[in-house]
């Protein structure tokens, strides 16, 4: 069986990362098995995790008292998800949910930003693999925004 | 080759064998203060003695002090109203009970003789062929026209000040083929076309004319006359070097130019109504009260307008800096990759019409410039 | 050029503002079309908008057009019923060039309605007119409902594999919610073996080829269907002048090779 440093290793998220710090990283994780249903994540809790997607779907939901549920997005095999832990107050802001049985790696962000803040290299690192990860969802969240695929205003004027 | 001496008290004759044949004329006619083109029936109908004077956003019609028949460049009007219709029936349409009927309009294709007709002009209507006739989907109406014309052609002996065919290689010696060629020669008592023929029928016309064989002299005056209009335009303004125009433009679309002349630019359209080779058009649907029966109209558009652009949501060029650059652009450097030539044949049309007096070739020389800086510093 | 005259054989709504009509030809034999091409539609008394074709049935030779209600002649055609008549110019314009996919692993990018003239080129792979070493398809839309094509989707299973994305959605949705890039760009993309087929908004359009470059998928094998304001549709009237080159009759559908240069240009 792999070690988790080794499947780490395997993920474009981690590449050339050294040796000495992916077994850190790597120490502070296990592998975690969800059920359908069950919560990674909730709003308001304590963030000292975060996550890479083995197999399974995960959504990204908040919590609308008269809808129930809200999902933002879905994350799949190979995403990486939850940043909060990186950032005070270090609790989440959306819940994260398992649609079907998710297989992920849980990474301990407590132990890993404490070391962060004595090994800025390190911290250097990892922050500019988040922001990578932060900045897409930005993107495609502002293309979300557009709604490019809703109905147009209505034009004015004359036309078709 | 024009070989033969047609006196100017003798271009009724002219006009009238033309007829006699079988076609309309359409000439140049004094109008509102301006040399348009419209039916002819005589000599008389011509404006003979009158000139313009152009300039940018100006045009004024002038008493010259002899009697040339064709002693003008060009007016507003161009040969294109007949070729390509302002307003022209595409379709009728009826429906009831049994479904919809759709009839084709075949518009009556007149047997129409341009008299008059310029180097430039002549290089418009061959550029207009190459959209209309020559492509994969002709337009019809132009198609049937366009086969039905007899051309005169006239070389000009002077040029406005709005005039750069030089430029374009477009004249003012005509070089393109047409029925019959003249050239107008008035040299204090003598006043004389020198004429030739260049195909069957206008071979027909000549022969029943009262013509002479030209002499080494009547050519050389004649040669001297078209020099005279090379000479005004190669020191003109308005010369440049155009060969280069399709790769400068196409370095440009971001030019600093457009802005500025975006500001000036009133979108009015008027440079594409009065240019000879614009060909845009659009369509109208319209039905009658009850509804049962419509009809589909063409007619000319202009790039210019706000709707020309429009798709779902909006126009794809919303603004006059990108109208006045599409329409140029168009007509100097992307017509090459469509049509195999340029799109302009330096009539000035666009220049004198300008309301605001936009200089086409003035537009040319700024972005060349503004490149310029851009690269080397100022 | 006049309109033939068709009638509408089936009428159904995709979703609301939005329907497919299947047609015949009221006279002689149907013409027969490349995927990715369009005809012009008129409505009666109304006019004519361009419609990309979402199907040219071989053995049934019903016409099929999904169109979205924008304007008025959208609105007109949206309110013609079973056994009425429309005319249909056409067909127009350059289509998808599925040759090239036969040796290739075969990328069908769409974005809402830009399903319907890729529809025909899955029909071809289904039919066995076209082929494709692999093909997957990846839809996006604004949510599950209003996906062209739904009840048809799962039946193309059997020659494409398809993966979906909407901006919105419940959490039972099985596919993806988010862009399509995002599965885009979290697939393995064979770049040099890849050829490309996009059509949607022309920002998706725009960032799924980011993508697709990323991926190394070459320019070259990357197409795309433009719209621009077409009306007469044979290259005589300007409208869809897109730099050098007329939509109607050198497109919709382009090379991005080709078009590079100018789909950066605004307002061209």
């Amino acid at each position: 069986m792999k070690t988790i440093a080794e499947l780490l290793r395997e993920h474009p998220f981690f590449r050339d990362l050294a040796q000495a710090d992916l077994e850190f990283i790597g120490g502070c994780g296990e592998n975690a098995i969800y059920a359908t249903g069950d919560y990674l994540a909730r709003e308001n809790e304590p963030a000292d995790h975060f996550f890479v997607i083995r197999s399974g779907k995960v959504a990204v939901e908040t919590y609308l008292p008269d809808r129930g549920p809200l999902c933002l997005q879905t994350l799949h095999d190979g995403d990486i998800f939850g940043w909060s832990w990186l950032f005070p107050p270090y609790v989440w802001t959306f819940d994260a949910r398992a649609l079907d049985e998710v297989h992920a790696i849980r990474l301990g962000g407590k132990c890993l930003r404490e070391k962060c803040e004595g090994e800025p290299r390190l911290g250097f690192q990892l922050m500019k693999r988040f922001a990578r990860i932060a900045t897409e969802r930005l993107q495609a969240a502002r293309i979300q925004l557009l709604d490019v695929y809703g109905q147009s205003p209505p034009p004015q004027g004359d036309t078709w | 080759m024009q070989d033969y001496v047609l006196q100017a008290r003798d271009l009724d004759i002219l006009i009238q064998v033309v007829r006699a044949e079988g076609f309309e004329v359409m000439g140049p006619v004094l109008r509102d203060n301006a040399i348009v083109y419209d039916a002819i029936s005589t000599a008389a109908d011509l404006p003979q003695g009158w000139t313009d004077e152009q300039e940018k956003g100006t045009y004024r019609v002038k008493r010259r002090n002899d009697g040339a028949y064709f002693g003008y460049a060009v007016g507003p009007h161009s040969w294109k109203k007949f070729l390509q219709l302002p307003h022209r029936q595409v379709w009728k349409a009826r429906s009831n009970n049994s479904g919809i009927q759709v009839a084709e309009i075949v518009d009556e294709a007149p047997q129409l003789a341009f008299l008059g007709v310029r180097s430039c002009e002549m290089h418009a209507i061959a550029i207009q062929d190459r959209v209309f006739v020559d492509g994969e989907y002709q337009n019809d109406s132009y198609t049937r026209r366009r086969s039905n014309i007899f051309m005169v052609s006239v070389n000009c002996t002077s040029a406005a000040a709005s005039c750069f065919c030089t430029s374009m290689d477009t004249g003012p010696r005509v070089t393109l083929p047409c029925d019959l060629e003249m050239t107008e020669v008035i040299e204090g008592e003598t006043h004389y076309f020198l004429v030739g023929s260049e195909s069957y029928r206008g071979a027909r016309v000549l022969q029943q004319l009262p013509v002479v064989p030209s002499t080494q002299e009547h050519e050389a005056k004649a040669e001297r006359a078209v020099q005279n209009a090379v000479r005004q335009m190669e020191k003109g303004p308005r010369n440049f070097d155009s060969t280069d125009l399709k790769e400068l433009l196409y370095r440009n679309y971001e030019s600093p130019s457009w802005d500025r002349v975006a500001e000036r630019c009133l979108s009015c359209a008027n440079c594409t109504m009065a240019c000879p080779t614009c060909f845009c058009s659009t369509v109208e649907d319209t039905t009658d009260l009850s509804g049962t029966y419509a009809e589909r109209w063409e007619r000319w558009d202009s790039c210019f307008t706000a709707d020309f652009t429009y798709i779902t949501g909006g126009a794809v060029r919303p603004d006059t800096r990108t109208r006045y650059r599409q329409w140029m652009t168009h007509k100097l450097a992307t017509w090459h990759d469509q049509f195999g030539s340029s799109g302009c044949v330096g009539c000035g049309r666009c220049i004198t019409w300008c309301p605001v007096g936009i200089d086409l070739t003035e537009e040319v020389r700024k972005i060349r410039e503004l490149e310029k800086i851009n690269r080397e510093g100022p | 050029m006049i309109p033939r005259v068709y009638r509408i054989e089936h009428r159904r709504e995709e979703y609301p503002g939005t329907f497919t009509l299947e047609m015949s030809a009221d006279r002689g034999r149907p013409v027969t079309c490349d995927p990715g091409q369009f005809n012009m539609l008129y409505a009666f008394g109304a006019g004519e908008v361009p419609i990309s074709i979402s199907g040219a049935g071989r053995r049934d030779g019903l016409l099929v057009h999904t169109i979205r209600t924008q304007g008025l002649v959208t609105a007109a055609l949206e309110r013609l019923k079973e056994g009425e008549q429309l005319g249909v110019r056409g067909p127009f314009g350059q289509g998808w060039p599925l040759d090239l996919a036969r040796d290739s692993d075969l990328l069908i990018i769409a974005g809402g309605v830009g399903l319907a003239p890729l529809r025909p080129v899955v029909y071809s792979l289904l039919d066995g007119r076209g082929r494709a070493r692999r093909t997957q398809l990846y839809y996006g839309a604004r949510r599950p409902e209003e996906r062209l094509f739904r009840h048809e989707l799962n039946q193309w299973g059997r020659a494409v594999s398809l993966v979906q994305s909407v901006d919105h959605a419940d959490s039972d949705w099985p596919g993806h919610i988010g862009v399509i890039t995002g599965p885009l760009q979290a697939s393995r993309i064979n770049g040099p073996e890849t050829i490309a087929f996009v059509c949607g908004p022309e920002l998706m359009m725009r960032f799924s080829i980011r993508v697709l470059l990323e991926s190394g998928v070459p320019a070259s094998a990357i197409f795309l269907s433009m719209e621009r304001n077409m009306k007469c549709a044979t290259g005589l009237c300007g409208h869809c002048q897109w730099g050098p080159r007329f939509i109607c009759k050198d497109g919709p559908v382009f090379c991005y090779k080709d078009i590079q240069p100018w789909f950066q240009i605004r307002g061209l």
